[in-house]
């Protein structure tokens, strides 16, 4: 297994170029990141090349790093996973937005039509922009919703909600009247947990 | 002449057709269909936000209720991504159980499909069929699960519990005397395996009963043939998977091209189509049930034969005995830790897919190393097949929108997550 994978980092060089990142392989399977600059191009070439020929975008999907333990760099990024079916092999392709205040990558739906749902639904929870899509409407939240909901900084319990008013006769939205509640706090050990020896 | 513009209807969201509650925007031209846009979301719960705030395993019996027609291959997917994360190996009998237990829900899911497909486009009986099958399944799942949809069955390093040794009997009441009682018990004298085998017996004949009804009837195939048609080439363009992409003739299943569990052990055929029509794609899904038929005998007779333990015993990934819990302080502190805070995953990400019976069900987890999911992607196969739905119906009468809409195996569960 692991010697299709060493095949298809190397393939990834020398098709690609050195203008990706390096390829990662982790878990038994390959990660490279690439400079939205050269998205779209490089996207292009991972179908195109036979030697590649990633005929199917399985998924693609927004990501909002900031909270991240210990990390530091761009907030969002959109992952898209690959697969050949020539080949029988997977690749997951990152691409972060340049700019964390207006989040912007290119399309790939001209590559991959199936990319067209997943934009729609990265736009829709995160707020990324996905430059020459042409019909980037939201997909999954309500019309006329407000804010992008799987943002980290957005409450789980959201800010408005919706019930049927006697007076008015009709559903009106208003400020929530539940308050998110945490049973389990989120906790993330040092490194060196449980492994000094003591009772742990 | 009067001027003929086209029309904009509505299709749902409270259309018996729709399965679920999707919206689907129609443009016509007379009769024939210009252009469907659907809208989903009506039943988006926001599952993968809501896994953030929950540990790990709090998350697992929502994957249940993403594909509530074929309900523990989700959690499969779930339980692949978290232990390549977490590296921890499961036992070989965990595995052959998770077989199993994928082809009954592949078999429970193709059966709904076809039963409500042929529904949809007229054919009443098949539904009271199909569904009189699902039944001894749903038994079975009660047996092994405690409960019939929802099982929450499938635990990272393996699965809840082994295997019952009986089968749950009818008892005599008021509206069933001692002679119905008796036949009904017939098959559950013995334990869970038996009964099963006894159904993977029966199984065969009712396949053949349902081909009776449907392959070569006239109106089915009116229905049916040369509707929705896709080419491989498209079909891989649009991230079609599963019986979708089979159906056009592109031989691919996650089972055999990237097998996981024990499915590299099992012998089992792909059906493939040729024209990627309805009617092909209704007898892909035939030919599946019975290869899943196939598989599960071969499960049956490993299981009986190799007993052994079904989880894991890493004790931070999986609860220890209740009888070892009461007496050792350790395993007691093991118990809490993981029910109170959860385990801890280290950090790093994994995308395992599985060969889910609409399609390829692939979970994207992201762990920052903490006892909560950073992120998780859950992809389904009903999106892109959804989001392909304008393609196959373009060109079509209004009418052959149901038939469009049960071919591509809905369910709304699995569409808005």
């Amino acid at each position: 297994m692991s010697a299709k994978l060493d095949r298809l980092v190397r393939q990834l060089k020398e098709s690609l170029g050195d203008r990706v990142g390096e390829p990662v392989i982790a878990l038994g399977e390959v990660t490279v990141a690439i400079p939205a600059e050269d998205y779209l191009e490089a996207m292009r070439r991972l179908r195109d090349d036979p030697a590649l020929r990633f005929e199917q975008l399985m998924d693609l999907s927004g990501i909002d790093y900031s909270e991240y333990t210990g990390y530091q760099g761009k907030r969002f990024a959109a992952v898209s996973q690959l697969l050949s079916i020539t080949h029988n092999w997977r690749l997951r392709v990152k691409v972060f937005a340049p700019d964390d205040d207006f989040p912007v990558v290119a399309s790939v739906m001209e590559i991959w039509n199936s990319a067209n749902w997943y934009e729609r639904e990265a736009f829709d929870l995160f707020g990324i922009h996905f430059e020459g899509h042409d019909d980037l409407r939201r997909l999954l939240t309500d019309y006329g919703f407000v804010g992008h909901p799987f943002r980290k900084d957005f409450p789980i319990s959201g800010y408005v909600e919706m019930r049927y008013d006697p007076e008015q006769k009709r559903v009106i939205y208003q400020p929530v009247t539940i308050e998110p509640r945490e049973v389990t706090p989120r906790i993330v050990r040092e490194e060196t947990y449980a492994k000094g020896g003591g009772r742990g | 002449m009067a001027d003929v513009k086209n029309y904009t209807i509505n299709f749902g969201p409270q259309h018996p057709a729709a399965h679920g509650v999707l919206r689907l925007v129609l443009e016509l031209d007379g009769e024939v269909i210009v252009r469907a846009d659907p809208h989903i979301g009506l039943l988006h719960r926001g599952t993968e936000k809501l896994a953030e705030t929950r540990t790990w395993l709090q998350t697992l019996p929502y994957l249940d209720r993403l594909d509530y027609t074929s309900m523990l291959p989700s959690e499969h997917a779930y339980c692949l991504a978290l232990e390549r994360l977490l590296g921890v190996a499961v036992p070989i009998r965990a595995q052959y159980i998770r077989v199993m237990i994928d082809e009954m829900a592949r078999i429970l899911n193709h059966l709904l499909s076809i039963g409500t497909h042929a529904l949809d486009i007229g054919a009443m009986t098949m539904v009271l069929y199909t569904f009189r099958e699902r039944e001894d399944i749903f038994d079975v799942l009660e047996a092994v699960t405690g409960i019939r949809m929802h099982g929450a069955y499938y635990r990272p390093g393996g699965v809840y519990r082994d295997l019952p040794d009986q089968m749950p009997k009818y008892q005599e009441n008021r509206f069933k005397n001692a002679q119905t009682v008796k036949e009904l018990n017939e098959a559950r004298n013995g334990s869970l395996l038996d009964f099963l085998e006894d159904f993977t017996k029966r199984f065969p004949v009712y396949l053949s009963e349902y081909h009776t009804l449907l392959t070569d009837n006239r109106i089915w195939k009116q229905r049916t043939v040369g509707i929705g048609v896709i080419s491989p080439e498209r079909a891989l363009q649009k991230g079609f998977s599963g019986p979708m992409l089979r159906g056009s003739g592109i031989e691919w299943d996650l089972r055999k091209k990237q097998p996981y569990e024990v499915y590299d052990r099992m012998d089992f055929d792909i059906p493939v189509g040729v024209n990627g029509d309805t009617y092909d794609r209704y007898l892909v899904r035939m030919e599946e049930m019975y290869q899943s038929n196939r598989i599960i005998q071969q499960c049956i007779d490993w299981l009986r034969k190799n007993p052994g333990p079904v989880i894991t015993d890493d004790h931070k990934v999986a609860p220890p005995s209740r009888a070892k819990m009461k007496g050792s302080m350790e395993e007691l502190i093991h118990h809490f830790k993981l029910f109170s805070e959860g385990m801890h995953v280290p950090a790093g990400e994994a995308y395992a897919a599985i060969e889910h019976p609409k399609g390829e069900m692939g979970v994207w987890a992201v762990s920052d190393g903490a006892n909560k999911p950073y992120r998780i992607k859950l992809h389904t196969a009903g999106i892109p097949h959804l989001a392909g739905v304008d393609e196959l119906v373009r060109g079509h009468m209004l009418a052959d929108a149901t038939a469009v809409i049960g071919t591509i195996d809905l369910v709304l569960g699995d569409v808005d997550r």
